[in-house]
């Protein structure tokens, strides 16, 4: 009777087990298959014809998407440029004042910010900036970028800050440091590589969003390198030229999506080289 | 006379409601040793950082009486200056992980962005790793960063970096709390060179350090100062009961 039941609770044991393993390959099998379909469907479209030029009108076969890789460039850029400063310093407010009613307004803030549906984002950017600017830019939908960037970068340097033993903050503060050249000649060289990978993260995340983009960068069929009109950039491009009916765009499309994965893969690898590398011994 | 160089009157510190040092007065004479003993809870390092005001960084952390420096109120001038004149070596070493052994020892002149020109630089640097005894160790390798050094080398190097600003006094929080044997002693012998330019104030947990390497001890207990006296009278012939029960075990 015993021996039974021991039986069937091992029984038990193994049939656990082999269900995390399933569920576990099955996590992996759909990302491979993504990966699969798009690098076959791309890998043949990419060539330096294709990175340098910009797309032929209808009718006309070949063509790039050279304008949708500069836009991309761009528009990341500037959401950066506006994004990083501000980031940086709300975390480093979190982390120095932990408890203060301001801060706990600013997580609030920051968590909602994080689930707010990036269409959503978009039509606010449209109205507070495409309206009163009477006309799509690349500087709108950089903005609406920034905002998504944010909740990521305020968490990633309060959290990288903290880890910081308030030790190294004494040592500065016994030297007769003020305050803010204790903040950016101390705690911030040392945290720099958890700042930076949170950065890096925010831009992984931003790179692929196409709704922020719809209107206010809006997309545009030439080259452009001017930030207060339209701009073309790769997730508008997919979106607009996956839904045609030419196969000439069809292939740009396709050209496009691999790009844009091995562009995000790469970020998230060089932020775990990164990391490691910067990786400060306290 | 010894001339006095830092005097509290009635001064007494909180931890919001937590009152950890009562009415302490003490007089502290220039370019001599004086260890703070007693047992843990006690509010001697509260009393220690007091001195350099890194105490009220602390959320919640008040204090009031006098703390003089030189018949001046440390209280009436601004805090970073009264750092630069009472320099502090802290329990654990701490020595800046992103700079190298160089830049740690200046760091108090580089951080605080008071340019040097390269020459005097180098003299702070060699001048300060020689008191300290870690020059002849570390000379060949300046610019290797601080943290690879062993705990009793990264606590000499933060002492040098307390030095490098020539302070008048220098504050010790359980210097050699986190060393080995061989490390403490290196630290201790250290005192007794550093005490012809600096005054230098010790806490300590270890009541046979405190008669190692101080002149005077100061005994605190439950936030009170006991006794202060020459640490060979003290340790010898204690006044009160309960320095003599502390000195002899009875309590820890």
């Amino acid at each position: 009777m015993q021996a039974k039941s021991v039986k069937y609770r091992l029984g038990k044991s193994y049939g656990f087990q082999l269900l995390t393993y399933l569920l576990a390959f099955a996590i992996v099998v759909p990302l491979l298959a993504i990966l699969f379909y798009i690098v076959r469907a791309g890998i043949t479209k990419i060539n330096w014809h294709f990175l340098v030029n910009i797309p032929k009108p209808v009718g006309e076969s070949g063509g790039g998407i050279a304008n949708a890789i500069v836009g991309s460039i761009i528009i990341i850029l500037v959401a950066a440029v506006i994004a990083v400063p501000i980031g940086i310093m709300a975390g480093i407010y979190l982390s120095e004042n932990r408890k203060s009613k301001l801060a706990y307004w600013v997580r609030l803030s920051t968590d909602i910010l994080q689930g707010v549906p990036s269409i959503v984002i978009g039509i606010i950017a449209y109205f507070w900036l495409v309206k009163p600017l009477r006309g799509f830019s690349a500087l709108s939908g950089s903005a609406a970028l920034a905002i998504m960037m944010l909740p990521i970068i305020v968490r990633s340097t309060e959290e990288t800050l903290r880890l910081l033993p308030d030790s190294l903050k004494e040592a500065a503060l016994a030297l007769g440091m003020p305050f803010h050249r204790v903040i950016f000649k101390v705690i911030v060289p040392v945290g720099i590589g958890g700042i930076l990978s949170g950065v890096m993260l925010s831009i992984a995340r931003i790179t692929g969003e196409t709704a922020p983009l719809l209107f206010t960068a809006f997309g545009n069929p030439y080259l452009s390198v001017n930030i207060a009109k339209p701009m073309q950039s790769l997730p508008l491009l997919i979106f607009n030229y996956a839904t045609s009916p030419y196969t000439d765009w069809l292939n740009l499309a396709w050209g496009a999506s691999l790009i844009l994965l091995v562009w995000v893969l790469f970020l998230n690898i060089l932020t775990k080289l990164l990391t490691r590398k910067w990786k400060v011994q306290l | 006379m010894e001339s006095t160089i830092i005097k509290s009157r009635n001064f007494n510190a909180s931890f919001g409601s937590n009152h950890v040092v009562r009415n302490v007065n003490i007089d502290i004479p220039r370019n001599q040793i004086v260890a703070v003993m007693g047992p843990s809870g006690c509010g001697k390092t509260t009393y220690l950082r007091c001195i350099n005001r890194m105490h009220e960084l602390i959320p919640g952390a008040t204090s009031e009486g006098e703390m003089l420096l030189n018949d001046e109120d440390v209280y009436k001038m601004h805090p970073i200056f009264v750092r630069l004149k009472i320099g502090m070596v802290f329990q654990r070493p701490n020595p800046f992980p992103n700079l190298s052994i160089y830049d740690n020892v200046i760091a108090g002149y580089k951080l605080n962005g008071i340019k040097l020109p390269k020459a005097e630089r180098d003299r702070i640097v060699e001048h300060s790793l020689t008191r300290v005894a870690l020059w002849s160790e570390v000379r060949d390798s300046l610019n290797k960063k601080g943290s690879f050094l062993s705990g009793g080398q990264q606590q000499r190097l933060c002492i040098a970096r307390a030095v490098a600003m020539e302070p008048e006094v220098i504050l010790f929080d359980e210097p050699t709390s986190a060393l080995d044997p061989i490390s403490t002693s290196t630290v201790e012998e250290l005192f007794h060179e550093l005490k012809a330019n600096y005054t230098l104030i010790v806490v300590t947990h270890n009541m046979q350090q405190a008669a190692r390497v101080s002149d005077k001890t100061a005994f605190f207990f439950l936030g009170e100062l006991v006794e202060y006296d020459e640490t060979r009278t003290m340790f010898t012939n204690p006044k009160d009961n309960r320095t003599q029960n502390y000195i002899t075990g009875r309590f820890s």
